[in-house]
């Protein structure tokens, strides 16, 4: 659980604050933590880092020490918080058997007496492994994300590391001396890696289920969220008014538009281009009307600045407000094209139709709202219509190709 | 009469469809999965089957691939909720000879039905935008011209569909008969099932995600 809290966050910090050390998730001191806050780095790498400069000639100790006078302790509030104290095993583990090897492999002179400790190191720490799958994950999620996100400054870094420890060798004229020992800590390294490797490898496969588990979680979220803000409340409401069927027609027909929406149609803005907007007002006018509007859309266009489009799309409106009002059809269907240069939308209902010449004057939606409109943005409109023959209004507008 | 086999993983909506086809069609049995369908299917020899889209152990399309692929001359109707252009080019693709969406009225079911028995084609206005549309977006050179593009006409014929009209209403619009309307739409049909440019299914994917 500490390791996941100090895993920075990008932007959750101020840059370039001072490093303190924490009380919450501390082992010893807390300077380890409080460095891989201030690193951004995973606390278990830096506690690695230590016991192993430790190991080696104990330069990690003093390192340690001396960074934990200087430090300042983070402000805490109440009881201090209790050391765990099984990561602390681990790690003095690990020390205890990385300093058995050193003795192993001959940098000094332990011998062949140092090996129950390094027998019972490893054991110790395999046994811990073992004894809590919870923990033991968290430490290597922990460790692969630090790697991961900074994959090439931990390539640069260890490759100038080896590179700066070569070259000091060649200087010095050790190289050759130094072989011996670099050959055994290899092939000890080697050794670990081949041991460690089919729990490392148990342990990613268990990472990208856990991962894959977590990512079908969210979407089970999202899915419940709609259905319980929009579907649940649709039939409530449904069932409230249960007695006017048009409204329950509207009710069912507005929630089936945007589960649609939200299953098949990618988001979109409305006022964007033109299938969209056609979408959406064929949406607000069959819920203002409670008739069905079907949409086809055949290609698409982006919105014009010149308004030659709103234009037409107002005109549009008007028509399938026509059709819903007065037609009397059980549904319009709506059919928006663009080819080339030339943008087409048709509105047809099956509805009772009428006399076009018997229009009054005076009657604003077609002549006006519809041919008017269309014909003052450079467009032109078409009514078709006899009684007992639906209506069809054909719009057509050229526009510029983008 | 028209005998026909409903499957449909929804038996509220089976028996829906069952009383809304009323006695005007035959409805000789139902089918809840694939493995029932393919079963019933070899049993009955169904006329037409009415093919939901969506099913388990692999849908409408695993139904056809195994028919389909057994020789069998048994016609398909899709019949589904979902009008993604995956689902439909996909299911047309996979030998169905129309499709139509689960808001159709009974009426209008029991026609496409018995255009479907008799061989004909049956496209609803959404399936002919996507048609129309999928054709057009292209401008690859097509290994197949027969193939891979509309004739004027055929583009007329869908155009109309898309509009909302009926083929009866077409027929007189173009001054053609109904019987020459159903023989551009079957072409039509044809050519999406036949033409092998990858186009369509890449098309109908891409769809989503714009």
């Amino acid at each position: 659980m500490t390791d996941q809290k100090t895993l920075a966050e990008p932007g959750q910090s101020p840059p370039y604050r001072r490093m303190m050390r924490p009380m919450e998730g501390r082992l010893v001191g807390g300077v380890a933590q409080g460095l891989a806050t201030q690193l951004k780095l995973d606390p278990v790498v830096i506690r690695l880092m230590f016991v192993l400069l430790s190991v080696v000639g104990g330069v990690g100790g003093v390192a340690y020490a001396v960074l934990w006078m200087i430090t300042p302790r983070e402000p805490y509030q109440g009881e201090p918080p209790p050391r765990d104290w099984s990561q602390l095993a681990a790690f003095t583990a690990i020390g205890i058997a990385l300093f058995a090897f050193g003795f192993l492999t001959g940098a000094s002179g332990g011998g062949i007496g140092m090996l129950p400790f390094a027998v019972g190191g490893i054991g110790g720490l395999i046994l811990w492994q073992q004894a809590d799958p919870e923990r033991r994950k968290h430490w290597v999620t922990g460790a692969t994300k630090s790697i991961r996100k900074n994959r090439v400054r931990t390539l640069l870094g260890v490759m100038l590391v080896v590179a700066g420890g070569v070259g000091f060798l060649v200087m010095e004229g050790q190289l050759h001396e130094a072989g011996q020992g670099l050959l055994f800590t290899g092939v000890v390294v080697g050794g670990l890696a081949v041991i460690a490797a089919p729990w490392l490898a148990g342990l990613w496969k268990e990472l990208q289920l856990e991962r894959r588990e977590r990512i079908r979680q969210e979407e089970r979220a999202e899915v419940a969220a709609m259905v319980h803000d929009s579907v649940l409340h649709t039939l409530t409401l449904i069932q409230r008014v249960a007695h006017d069927p048009r409204e329950v027609t509207r009710l069912a027909r507005a929630q089936e538009r945007e589960l649609r929406n939200w299953l098949y149609q990618p988001a979109q803005d409305a006022d964007a281009t033109l299938a969209a907007a056609v979408r959406r007002i064929a949406a607000e006018e069959e819920d203002a009307h409670g008739v069905p509007i079907e949409v086809v859309c055949v290609g698409d266009i982006d919105l014009d600045a010149g308004g030659r489009l709103a234009a037409m799309l107002k005109a549009a409106r008007q028509a399938m407000v026509n059709a819903a009002k007065y037609s009397e059809s059980p549904s319009i269907s709506v059919y928006a094209e663009v080819e080339g240069e030339e943008v087409t939308i048709f509105v047809k209902d099956r509805g009772k139709g009428f006399d076009l010449d018997a229009v009054p004057a005076d009657r604003m939606g077609i002549r006006e709202s519809i041919i008017g409109r269309m014909e003052r943005h450079g467009g032109s409109a078409r009514v078709r219509t006899e009684p007992g023959e639906g209506t069809e209004v054909m719009l057509t507008m050229k526009v510029e190709k983008q | 009469m028209t005998r026909v086999l409903i499957v449909d993983d929804h038996r509220l909506f089976r028996s829906g469809v069952r009383a809304e086809l009323g006695d005007s069609i035959e409805v000789v049995g139902e089918a809840e999965d694939v493995d029932t369908a393919v079963k019933a299917i070899n049993e009955l020899q169904p006329d037409v089957v009415l093919l939901d889209v969506h099913m388990p152990g692999g849908g409408g399309q695993e139904v056809l691939r195994r028919v389909l692929g057994s020789g069998s001359q048994v016609r398909f109707l899709a019949l589904s909720v979902s009008d993604a252009a995956e689902d439909v080019i996909g299911v047309i693709r996979g030998g169905a000879r129309g499709y139509v969406t689960k808001n159709i009225s009974g009426k209008e079911l029991a026609d496409a039905i018995r255009r479907v028995a008799e061989g004909d084609a049956v496209f609803s206005p959404r399936l002919a935008g996507f048609v129309l549309d999928a054709f057009a977006s292209t401008e690859a050179p097509s290994i197949d011209p027969e193939l891979d593009s509309l004739t004027q006409r055929e583009r007329e014929v869908l155009r109309l569909i898309a509009r909302g009209y009926a083929y009866k209403e077409i027929a007189k619009e173009l001054f053609i008969s109904v019987k020459t309307v159903e023989t551009h739409v079957s072409s039509v049909l044809r050519k999406l099932q036949l033409s092998n440019r990858h186009e369509l299914s890449r098309w109908a994917t891409a769809r989503r995600l714009v």
